[in-house]
């Protein structure tokens, strides 16, 4: 199978990355080379495989629901691009 | 620079830890002696993205006021360490070598570097790195590369290329990085260091950057397997702000270091010993296991078919996890924004377009595209499945063996810029290195000899949980050799 341009673009839109016309092109060939390798895995028998998302075996880890220390208003902010009486602005996203 | 002080930087953690202890040297002079081999030859090696040599020279004032007044000294108490710069730093800027973060200072610790402060260490300085950990050379920082102390026209390997460079040109006496399909061992091996990944779960993660949430793991960079039992010691342990984190106890990593691997038995994998492994390479690492049969080991040779699937398997979980883990960058909280967009959509696109660079937005295309409608089961689920098989294969070897023992990189370190327009020769670095995530199993990269002046590592595997018997090969190879006491010249 072969990734075609569209494709790619409709991935980045996913993925909300805008790309150049260059980056595409580029990722375009990249990630058809790098899905070819993919392929291989098909030759393998996986049926009945349990599939494993976590290495050491782990059940729910739950804590007490108690209030600890945390950043303050100001802390938590700091680095933030924009920022007016402790809240992250961005761009307008509802129309008035 | 005076020879005193040329000697201190050279020297190991423990040895440091004598002087130290017997009131010889302060901590404030062992941390001049390494902040002035940083001044003398970082310029060639640039292992480090930001050096903090006040915030260093005032924690050594404050460690030698507490040794006057007659407090403990910890093993690690005035030991200079560098840290990778994808673990949060509070107050000192943690920028994953990435665009998208040239700006952040966090605003809290990561838990190992605030058990690393408990234990007395002294940050020096936050370590280059591929962009978000993603390479195998440095070559993918944003800033620059990092050259390797043997050889400044070689990669110092990655991801951890500065970690490992550092504590090679004793800019450092030991140093943190993270490891998530080698980028701990492969940079020990190309730069003659000890580097160790140790069992997932085993060291806390929280205040790492997260990359594949599910294979990263933090670990030790020493110039000697004390030093690294000594520093896996102190970062190790359950952190209930890592819920991934193991609640094992944690032994007494120094007492594993015995000479002696009587009995023990070694395995040898076939199917790391090709995949390109360069058969110089490969000479070297079995002479290395025949050191150790003549010590008394055990050796035999096994066959894991599966290997040769785990490449493909890597480059679908890796990029997946990437994939979610990145999108918290949009340019609202932390990091670059984009100066070119009037509405929130055009604002996350373009910040992401402008922040990421090229491996790592590759990586989420790959990661995006294998999570989405339609090729959910064909990639991220087959490769969950062969991930089972790849741990099967591991449980059924240490059914057997103590140990296993492979090349950490078919090939010594590479020429800067001779791989880095191929994505799938770059990959090929790490085929001896990522099964060992994939299984969530402890690693570790020691120095066992040389090919053309550049250093050969081997890696040492063990069962989960078990890194004293790592360390025990190790420290026992290291007695009866003596590839580690060699430094480069530069």
């Amino acid at each position: 199978m072969r990734l075609t341009k569209e494709e790619v673009e409709h991935v980045a839109w996913l993925a909300r990355l805008e790309l150049s016309e260059q980056e595409k092109d580029r990722l375009t060939g990249h990630l058809n080379q790098i899905m070819g390798h993919f392929e291989e895995l098909q030759k393998l028998d996986t049926t009945d495989v349990e599939p494993t998302s976590h290495s050491i075996p782990m059940k729910n880890v739950f804590r007490e629901d108690v209030a600890g220390p945390s950043l303050t208003q100001e802390e938590a902010v700091s680095n933030a691009p924009e920022e007016r009486d402790f809240y992250f602005v961005v761009p307008q996203v509802v129309e008035m | 620079m005076g020879d005193a002080e040329l000697e201190l930087s050279r020297l190991t953690a423990h040895e440091l830890h004598d002087l130290i202890r017997d009131r010889k040297v302060s901590a404030r002079e062992v941390t001049q002696a390494v902040l002035n081999r940083i001044d003398a030859v970082e310029d060639k090696v640039k292992a480090y993205v930001t050096i903090t040599p006040e915030i260093a020279l005032q924690a050594a004032t404050e460690i030698d006021a507490r040794i006057g007044r007659g407090e403990e000294v910890g093993p690690l108490t005035g030991i200079p360490i560098a840290i990778k710069d994808n673990m949060c730093t509070k107050g000192v800027k943690t920028t994953c070598s990435s665009k998208m973060l040239h700006n952040f200072v966090p605003p809290y610790d990561a838990t190992v570097i605030e058990k690393l402060a408990a234990a007395g260490t002294i940050m020096v300085g936050k370590t280059n790195l591929d962009e978000f950990a993603m390479g195998s050379s440095t070559e993918n920082s944003a800033f620059f590369t990092t050259h390797n102390p043997w050889d400044l026209s070689k990669v110092p390997g990655g991801s951890s290329g500065g970690s490992a460079a550092a504590v090679a040109a004793d800019e450092a006496i030991v140093a943190l990085g993270s490891d998530t399909g080698g980028s701990i061992r492969q940079p020990a091996s190309f730069c003659g260091v000890v580097g160790m990944k140790p069992t997932y779960g085993r060291v806390s993660r929280y205040g790492l950057v997260a990359f594949a949430s599910s294979l990263d793991q933090i670990g030790p960079f020493a110039k000697d397997v004390t030093d690294c039992a000594i520093l896996l010691q102190a970062v190790s342990g359950k952190d209930p702000q890592d819920s991934t984190s193991v609640d094992i106890p944690v032994p007494d990593y120094r007492a594993a270091l015995r000479n002696d691997v009587k009995g023990l038995k070694i395995g040898v994998p076939k199917e790391f010993f090709a995949q390109g492994v360069q058969q110089g390479i490969a000479d070297t690492v079995m002479k290395a296991v025949d050191v150790l049969v003549g010590l008394g080991a055990e050796c035999r040779e096994l066959s894991m078919p599966i290997m040769e699937y785990t490449l493909p398997t890597y480059y679908i979980i890796a990029p997946a996890e990437a994939s979610s883990n990145l999108a918290r960058f949009d340019g609202v909280r932390y990091g670059h924004r984009t100066k070119h967009a009037t509405d929130t959509l055009a604002m996350l696109s373009k910040t992401r377009d402008e922040g990421f660079g090229p491996e790592v937005k590759q990586r989420i295309m790959i990661g995006t595209y294998a999570l989405s409608a339609g090729y959910y089961d064909a990639y991220y689920l087959k490769a969950q499945k062969v991930r089972t098989l790849v741990r099967q294969a591991y449980d059924e070897a240490f059914s057997e063996f103590d140990v296993l023992i492979s090349p950490t990189s078919p090939v010594p370190a590479f020429g800067i810029g001779e791989r880095s327009d191929d994505p799938l020769a770059m990959k090929l670095a790490d085929v001896c290195t990522i099964p060992i995530n994939m299984a969530g199993i402890p690693a570790m990269s020691i120095n066992c000899g040389f090919q053309d002046g550049l250093p050969i590592g081997m890696q040492i595997m063990g069962r989960a949980f078990d890194e004293e018997t790592i360390l025990r090969v190790a420290y026992t190879f290291e007695q009866n050799t003596d590839y580690h006491t060699r430094k480069p010249e530069l």
